[in-house]
């Protein structure tokens, strides 16, 4: 008898299967070492990073690779905080010197207070980091025209917006984000905006293929705790997205029949 | 004489041309966990010993670090 709680297809990235639909990110613990439990918590198998500068003053500072083994857990370089394509790129391939590998997560940013992306140089970004073989992930916005140009270009997977990034206001474009996945042939990942629990489950019954959360996780009071809830909400999720919802009626409907009332 | 180099923003002077791998253990970096440009180009990590530092030169010295989004 096959187990009803398994999913029966992995999340398959760039060629490569993960169990895992939930992704986190490193940024905002209290430490690499809350970091590496919320992990363990979560069963995440991708985490994001950042690429900066070495601290040249103090180099014995701690590092994120002895706290999560880059060789256990796939890092996916970002490049959160280029507000231009040129060092989007720059970053990427300082990454890919770095790391080795070339799954990366594209992000260039349009305004300091939204941080919404700047679609354009986005797509000119992404075009260069594809034809430089890359396997580019991409955070986008929720417009699923834009996602298919994306995809059409070479994107690994489809990034889009649920909510600005660290709001936790959770999805507020359930249709948009709807109309992208029907479209789409690559995976679609909700990246930013996911608050808590419930969220990400919201997520993944639309039928996204992972969900990705940072500061949901980070900023919780118990960030262990969440990330054990964020790994059962996407996994409900997505159980229930397979399992496809009932019908949505204007009026009751008796569970229990009508015939043979006394 | 010497060097002038700017390292991650920083000036630094070197009494003699180093090459990449020798400044990386002069400023306490392990060649495995970081990637380094020089004047806008990448240095592969197979070219530190025979990449040298010139006089003028701009590096970015860059590694992995806790980041979400």
């Amino acid at each position: 008898m096959s187990d009803a709680s398994i999913d029966p297809k992995p999340l398959t990235i760039a060629g490569k299967a993960y169990r895992s639909r939930l992704i986190i990110g490193t940024g905002k613990y209290k430490s690499y070492e809350q970091n590496a439990r919320a992990l363990e918590a979560s069963g995440a198998e991708i985490v994001t990073v950042a690429v900066r500068r070495v601290n040249l003053t103090d180099p014995g500072q701690p590092k994120l690779v002895d706290f999560i083994d880059p060789r256990k857990v796939t890092y996916l370089p970002n490049t959160a905080g280029c507000f231009t394509g040129e060092d989007a790129i720059r970053t990427l391939r300082l990454a890919r010197e770095a790391g080795g590998w070339s799954l990366v997560k594209l992000e260039v940013l349009g305004d300091r207070k939204t941080l919404y992306p700047d679609m354009l140089e986005t797509l000119h970004a992404a075009e260069m980091l594809i034809a430089d073989h890359f396997q580019v992930m991409v955070y986008c916005n929720d417009d699923p025209l834009m996602a298919k140009r994306l995809e059409n270009l070479g994107a690994a997977a489809i990034m889009p917006l649920a909510a600005p990034i660290g709001s936790g206001l959770g999805i507020q474009s359930p249709i948009n984000i709807r109309l992208i996945i029907e479209e789409a042939k690559v995976p679609v990942i909700v990246d930013a905006g996911i608050g808590t629990a419930s969220d990400a489950a919201i997520a993944m019954e639309l039928g996204c293929d992972a969900v990705i959360s940072n500061t949901g996780i980070a900023e919780a009071k118990d960030p262990v705790l969440m990330a054990s809830a964020m790994k059962r909400a996407v996994e409900a999720g997505r159980l229930a997205y397979l399992a496809g919802r009932m019908a949505k009626k204007r009026y009751a409907d008796p569970s229990s029949p009508l015939a043979g009332l006394i | 004489m010497g060097l002038r180099v700017t390292i991650n923003g920083e000036e630094r002077r070197f009494e003699a041309p180093v090459s990449v791998d020798a400044l990386l253990a002069q400023l306490g970096l392990e060649p495995a966990k970081i990637a380094v440009e020089r004047n806008l180009e990448i240095v592969p990590r197979s070219q530190y010993r025979d990449v040298t530092v010139a006089d003028g030169d701009r590096l970015e010295i860059v590694q992995f670090i806790g980041g979400g989004m």
